[in-house]
């Protein structure tokens, strides 16, 4: 598998597309997002798992998003996600709302190919009351009387992630962070960007095979140093709380935020820049 | 001088160790969570059998099953006590991290629920936190229901809330009647002020106690070696709090 550059990555995610990314504490593709930002993506149907960040509200300040399914969507210490509170006030976009383990539970439901899996907890929440694509049943083991939820499988059309590496056959090393695993299992199409290619066998090497999402599940990978920034990798690099300062500042006005744009996302040399 | 915050953590490091509460072995704390991160590590640093999982922390992270471990965990019962804020909280207990208004949040969207419509059943007990006591926190019934304060009889259920603490008092909840008593107040309130300042309306005893100081034991541990702890995960709290920098220097 030969690398793409990252905007030839972004060039195979169709308009309208459901695609599924990790949060801020895992590895997000942040270099993919601002590429997705500057092919003029439309309509894309994002997946938070289970939750969104940076990323989410980067594609929806541009106007790339119809819609998101997640649990959450914050800049965590950074406060509120901007332009998805704005743009969800102006109703640019719907939100589905999830709760973090029914986001795992749909995703691994696809991972296995069955049509639902059950979860418990929920019922009484008004998450419920407004998802008519989850069912509550009775427990059909117990003597009655034992209502479960139960709910559907989601299969992303396009599953993106960051990884650390790729090695030859296009295996992709995460490390622990393994819902991308499960992103990578669940979706239809993985694009991973990735920091370096390595010339070893990621899946012959014992200490590393259980890090690694085989290249079965890898549609095409992208070479894009520091692609996680300004989120970290691993024990890479470590999370830019500076980057996110200013991008939540930037953020809270349509002004500011084309400002951030032109500066981090159109200009890819400056944004070079203040990834290193 | 005991810094508010201080006085918070020994708090719900009290409520953590209270013996008529099921056993507290196994406890998670996510990343917004600095008070109660404190109060896990007092209750760590004075009692060798609790296990602290710290989420969003590259050590002190157990999981290496992604994100989804720790509600596989909780889900069979392995974790005893979780912490739950709220945009809103009522005086049922129930918390709202969707927004206030309409669905979904149409006057003031809130990020959203995170896993608290699963943790706040799962768990054998969550203590509710929130900082700010203002009638715009803690009103008479929320707008959205994030996750239920009490469950009908027959819905699967682990445990409830065991407390509210606050900025102002602590209130004890009873969820066969569920409903807050008011517990404590912290210095500098009153009975009067607590009702004042809380839209939904609750019990409270003819004598209010005040919230215990902490120890000197107490109050030794958080200034050093929890401090010391908390400094990668909480930069700025420790920095506000105990005027502690990540390089270790006095700021």
């Amino acid at each position: 598998m030969s690398p793409l550059d990252v905007d030839a990555l972004a060039a195979l995610v169709p308009d309208g597309a459901l695609v599924a990314m990790p949060p801020d504490n895992s590895l997000t593709p942040g270099a993919m997002a601002r590429a997705l930002v500057r092919a003029g993506k439309r309509g894309l149907r994002l997946v938070g798992v289970p939750v969104s960040g940076y990323c989410a509200d980067l594609l929806i300040g541009a106007g790339c998003v119809a819609s998101v399914q997640t649990s959450g969507v914050s800049l965590g210490e950074a406060g509120f996600a901007p332009r998805f509170s704005a743009a969800l006030a102006a109703g640019r976009i719907t939100v589905t709302d999830a709760t973090c383990p029914a986001m795992h539970t749909m995703l691994q439901a696809a991972e296995k190919g069955v049509p639902f899996m059950p979860l418990r907890g929920i019922i009484g929440s008004d998450i419920l009351a407004h998802r008519p694509d989850w069912k509550v049943i009775d427990n059909p083991f117990a003597d009655g009387g034992d209502p479960i939820v139960l709910l559907p499988a989601l299969q992303p059309e396009i599953g993106l992630f960051h990884a650390q590496l790729v090695d030859p056959d296009g295996n992709v090393y995460v490390g622990r962070r393994r819902e991308c695993a499960t992103i990578a299992h669940a979706s239809r199409r993985v694009l991973v960007t990735v920091e370096r290619t390595t010339d070893r066998n990621l899946l012959e090497d014992e200490m590393l095979s259980a890090g690694t999402v085989s290249g079965t599940y890898v549609e095409a990978v992208a070479i894009a140093e520091r692609g996680a920034w300004p989120v970290a990798l691993l024990e890479e690099y470590g999370f830019d709380s500076a980057h996110f300062a200013e991008y939540a500042r930037l953020a809270r006005t349509e002004e500011g935020f084309q400002t951030y744009l032109q500066r981090y996302v159109f200009n890819t040399a400056s944004a070079k820049v203040a990834a290193e | 001088m005991i810094a508010l915050e201080e006085r918070m953590a020994a708090a719900l490091a009290r409520l953590i160790r209270d013996p008529a509460a099921p056993p507290a072995r196994h406890i998670a704390v996510g990343a917004a969570s600095p008070i109660p991160a404190a109060a896990c590590w007092l209750v760590k640093k004075t009692s060798a059998d609790v296990r602290l999982s710290l989420l969003h922390k590259r050590s002190g992270n157990p999981f290496t099953e992604g994100t989804r471990e720790l509600f596989d965990l909780t889900g069979q019962g392995r974790i005893d006590l979780f912490f739950l804020g709220g945009g809103q909280i009522d005086g049922q207990a129930n918390i709202n991290l969707i927004g206030t208004g309409d669905w979904p949040g149409r006057k003031v969207r809130f990020p959203g629920s995170f896993g608290s419509a699963f943790m706040y059943m799962m768990t054998p007990r969550t203590i509710l936190f929130r900082e700010e006591h203002s009638p715009r926190v803690f009103v008479p019934r929320v707008d959205i229901i994030s996750a239920p304060g009490v469950s009908a009889p027959g819905v699967f259920r682990r445990g409830t809330a065991q407390a509210l603490v606050t900025g102002k008092c602590v209130f004890s909840f009873d969820p066969a009647r569920a409903r807050f008593t008011l517990a404590s107040v912290h210095p500098g309130e009153t009975a009067a002020s607590i009702r004042a300042a809380t839209g939904f309306d609750y019990d409270e005893p003819a004598e209010v106690a005040f919230t215990p100081d902490p120890t000197e034991a107490e109050l030794a541990l958080l200034r050093g070696p929890i401090r010391d702890e908390m400094l990668e995960t909480y930069p700025e709290f420790c920095n506000r709090v105990w005027h502690r920098s990540a390089e270790g220097r006095a700021a």
